[in-house]
């Protein structure tokens, strides 16, 4: 909580801070639980985007991820609130200073299941929320029961085999209208870190699903939420790099070789292709790639949906320059002689 | 006509002294028929003549159908509760006709639409056929909207027979409708062709009359949902978020109506500095309030008890990671979904205690309709002030039913934002400070909200236990003095909190106590029961923990009769608790049916006590 000191040595970015301003306390999750290493690229996504951190507000609601806000971004405000509540709670919050950026940590448990309602809703209402779930298809801090996200057919040690199909996070996302949609893998980091960066610049909700695998009660070679699995059968859309709005495209590609998303705020998202042609506009393919991708067992990644122009929340309910929150008693309270016309109003 | 004509003969009864602004009236109708209307021009055209006067609208959880009332009473001397005896019944419904007939006192008036065929037994009552399907069908009413201004036929025949004014009846219709000469008109003239039909038809042989008064002229008439919506304005309301619930709903509703007139911002006149969000369920909709008011904003939800019952989650999170947030509670008669359209005092104990583990909230107990304005905007000093979650317990009756007021008054204190550190701040104290230390001595905090940019203004918020400086801890000591803390700033809050109102009579053997919106019921009691010899004193609690006066007035009261409207008696519950020394002091006078309380139910529960 001390500001910025910076020694000679010390690396710092285009606002004077250093990595080691966005961190946060020790985590004290498992060793090698991709959390962590989700939370690493927040921290570095954050430095590399050079963003204040006070302009930032963590979300989180109940389980393993949600108690990782606590990893990062300690000059940022953060709010570990109920399970499967985290969304109305943002909601109110980031009403009273639209200004700030909220960045949510959910998980499975937490979005999928006692969740579900609210995530569906703060997805409907386009909040400015980075909703990441890190998603490893167990109940970990209860000790390993299955979670909805878990595949059918998954057996786990202590609790049989799975017999209901999973829900799928980006697809429930797509269906409900979010505005932007990405899926990613904690094995992946330097995507999971691009696409932290894209969600942060976008302004309505960007749901990112990203698998992180539970080393402790989730990781074997056939799971689909385990690291063997996820290298194995990852099929990334696009490389996908986010150039800020000041900067310029350096790499050059070749005609046809990279697409570009332009978001609300100017800055841009730089698709190059690999495999397949993907237009993460076009809201139809995203739900047969989804599909497909479901079909043949892969871990589909990258960016599977954007719509950067739609009204955020904030839009929606028209709020001055001035946050709420700022707001004193002279422009709230209703002047002293509207009580005589209120009265009048009344039979 | 000839039928007609007999039927009056039959039912003459024998002339009597009249009986001047003095009465019961209740109109059965179908729901959904447009009634309400009709109702509430009665109502206001009385008002209007200067009657002290109350409406109480009896309806069913339904939209269209099953039967409905709507009583009004006037009274010259101001007792203006309800009452049990119907002097004057006006029968619009076939399916409730006998009932509604048998409720007609003897010697009373019972009016009917003349197209009901059903057997008339009674002799000891007047009784007057209305052709009302007739004179909507000769009204210039098109044949969608028949069925609505036939309503207006037995207001143009209670106005002849009782002797309302029909300007003040077109008053009420130019309130109604906004002064849109279109429904006016047409409304009215179906009222003045039933009072000229009246006039001409029927005898009048019963004993009841209005004659104007100056009672009513400083009043306004209005309900406690507007009220509340208004005094919540007042206090400079910045969220509300809500999710639809009989009989909450028109509370948001009206903020809805009022925000846009009376928050025109001045810096920027096109935008809001309110949001009004409709939730998709209770749980959400606390959530939001919460997430506004731990950001800085004055925050409020409005629900009822299936609504509390899911808030009670959250609800203790908000007290135990301290934030300000109001909660109205407009009652209604539980368990579980209950009766949904029938009033209560039923969830004093649950918000009391609402949230798991050690849990006391501040409850403020709003005592008639000007209480809820002033509560509306006090909610949120309190809120502010003690960093907590703050429960208004309104009911049904307060609620949805008009109710004559003093008009609102503007608020005598500026607003009490409490506690809370802004940049500046911060750096006066070079960024020394922690979200749960003690400094003051008074168990309250400092607080800082999200989008203060010092560098240190940040903390963590959360559910599980932390230190002074909102880190997490499992300490055990850290535990017990956290606990302790919170619950010595419940315990101080009563000093804070809004006194109870106090009367008191020469020779006094009894202490009566109450709250909400049954101190019309208690104050008639109190004179019919001084009338027969029993004199009593009164205390009205309007917030819990309770004043230290509460229990100086058991202490002086050996017998003090706890009026509520519960099963349980539970406000006599949270004295005995409060109060276990006087615990033998109290005296349960709790009774529910659903209705608004009687007096003539709490003699009745007072006196039987006293004989033995």
């Amino acid at each position: 909580m001390t500001n910025t000191t910076t020694t000679r040595k010390t690396k710092v970015n285009l606002i004077g801070l250093s990595k080691a301003d966005y961190r946060g306390n020790p985590t004290s999750l498992c060793k090698g639980c991709g959390h962590n290493s989700i939370s690493s690229q927040i921290i570095a996504a954050c430095y590399e985007l050079d963003l204040v951190p006070e302009n930032i507000v963590k979300f989180s609601g109940i389980g393993c991820s949600s108690k990782s806000p606590t990893y990062f971004l300690s000059r940022s405000f953060g709010f570990n609130s109920l399970h499967g509540r985290m969304p109305s709670l943002a909601t109110g919050a980031l009403l009273a200073d639209h200004s700030v950026k909220g960045l949510a940590v959910s998980g499975d448990g937490d979005t999928a299941s006692i969740g579900m309602g609210q995530f569906k809703h703060v997805i409907r209402r386009n909040l400015s929320l980075v909703y990441i779930v890190e998603n490893n298809g167990v109940y970990g801090l209860t000790k390993g029961q299955f979670s909805a996200t878990a595949e059918a057919g998954l057996s786990l040690k202590a609790q049989g085999t799975n017999p209901y199909m999973p829900i799928d996070i980006a697809w429930e996302a797509l269906v409900g209208n979010a505005t932007f949609v990405a899926r990613s893998f904690a094995g992946d980091p330097k995507q999971v870190k691009e696409i932290i960066k894209a969600a942060i610049h976008h302004d309505g909700i960007a749901v990112v699903d990203i698998i992180s695998p539970c080393v402790t009660f989730n990781n074997t070679d056939e799971s689909s939420h385990s690291y063997a699995w996820g290298r194995e059968h990852e099929v990334a859309l696009h490389e996908l790099s986010y150039v800020p709005p000041a900067e310029e495209i350096l790499v050059e590609y070749l005609a046809g070789e990279a697409t570009e998303v332009t978001m609300h705020d100017g800055s841009k998202v730089v698709l190059k292709k690999l495999e397949q042609e993907f237009d993460p506009k076009d809201r139809s393919a995203a739900m047969r790639i989804l599909e497909e991708a479901n079909a043949k067992g892969w871990l589909l990644t990258g960016l599977i949906y954007i719509s950067p122009d739609q009204p955020s929340m904030a839009d929606i309910y028209r709020l001055p320059d001035t946050p709420l929150n700022r707001l004193t008693e002279d422009r709230l309270r209703p002047p002293r002689d509207s009580i005589e016309k209120i009265n009048n109003l009344m039979f | 006509m000839t039928e007609t004509q007999t039927v009056i003969n039959k039912h003459k009864i024998p002339s009597v002294q009249p009986v001047i602004n003095d009465f019961s009236l209740t109109v059965g109708t179908e729901n959904g028929s447009g009634s309400q209307t009709s109702n509430l021009t009665i109502l206001r055209a009385l008002f209007k003549m200067g009657l002290p006067v109350s409406g109480k609208n009896i309806f069913p959880s339904n939209i269209q159908g099953l039967p409905t009332w709507y009583t009004i009473r006037v009274n010259k001397n101001g007792f203006l509760a309800r009452i049990e005896e119907q002097d004057i019944v006006i029968a619009m419904n076939p399916a409730s006709f006998a009932q509604d007939i048998s409720a007609v006192t003897s010697g009373g008036s019972f009016f009917y639409a003349d197209d009901i065929k059903l057997n008339i037994s009674r002799q000891d009552i007047a009784v007057y056929p209305m052709p009302v399907k007739r004179l909507s069908r000769e009204s210039d009413a098109p044949a969608n909207l028949r069925s609505y201004v036939a309503n207006m036929v037995y207001v143009g025949v209670l106005a002849q027979n009782l002797g309302i004014d029909l300007d003040t009846l077109y008053q009420a219709l130019d309130f109604h409708f906004k002064s849109r000469p279109k429904p006016i008109d047409l409304n009215f003239n179906v009222i003045k062709a039933a009072f000229d039909w009246a006039a001409q038809n029927l005898e009048k042989t019963d004993p009841y009359r209005v004659e104007p008064m100056e009672s009513t002229g400083e009043y306004i008439m209005t309900d406690g949902n507007t009220a509340a919506a208004l005094g919540s304005i007042y206090g400079g309301i910045q969220f509300v978020s809500w999710y639809p619930i009989t009989p909450a709903s028109s509370l948001p509703e009206a903020l809805n109506q009022y925000l846009p007139i009376l928050r025109k911002d001045p810096v920027q006149p096109k935008k809001n500095t309110y949001a009004v969000v409709q939730a998709e369920d209770e749980l959400a909709a606390i959530g939001m309030a919460i997430g506004a008011g731990w950001a800085g904003l004055r925050s409020m939800t409005s629900t009822s008890g299936p609504g509390i019952s899911l808030m009670a989650e959250y609800s203790g999170l908000a007290n135990f990671a301290e934030i300000p947030v109001v909660i109205w509670n407009i009652q209604r008669a539980g368990p579980s979904t209950g009766l949904p359209t029938r009033t209560a005092q039923n969830d004093l104990i649950f918000t009391y205690f609402l949230g798991h583990g050690d849990t006391q909230n501040i409850i403020l107990l709003p005592g008639s309709i000007n209480e809820c304005f002033e509560f509306g905007w006090k909610s949120f000093d309190i809120a502010e002030s003690q960093q907590t979650i703050v429960f208004v317990l309104s009911d049904l009756d307060f609620g949805m039913n008009q109710w004559m007021a003093r008009p609102f008054e503007f608020p005598d204190q500026p607003m009490d934002r409490g506690k809370v550190l802004w940049e500046e701040d911060l750096e006066k104290l070079k960024g020394d400070w922690g979200r749960y230390r003690d400094v003051d001595g008074d168990s309250i905090p400092y607080r800082t909200v999200p989008g203060n940019r010092h560098p240190s203004a940040a903390y963590f918020a959360r559910g599980t236990g932390h230190t002074e400086d909102a880190v997490y801890s499992e300490d055990s000591e850290e535990w017990k003095k956290l606990l302790a803390r919170l619950k010595q700033k419940h315990d101080n809050a009563r000093h804070i909190l809004p006194e109870p109102v106090i009367e008191r009579t020469q020779g006094a053997e009894i202490g009566i106590i109450g709250f909400g919106s049954t101190e019309p019921a208690i104050q008639e009691a109190r004179h019919n029961l001084a009338d027969r010899g029993k004199k009593s004193d009164f205390l009205r609690v309007r917030a819990v923990p309770f004043s230290p006066q509460v229990e100086k007035f058991l202490e002086e009261h050996p017998r003090t009769y706890v009026v509520e409207i519960n099963r349980d008696g539970q406000m006599k519950q949270l004295l005995t608790l409060e109060y276990p020394h006087l615990a033998l002091n109290l005296k349960s006078a709790a009774y529910f049916d659903g209705m608004p309380l009687t007096a003539n139910r709490i003699e009745e529960t007072i006196l039987s006590q006293e004989v033995k």
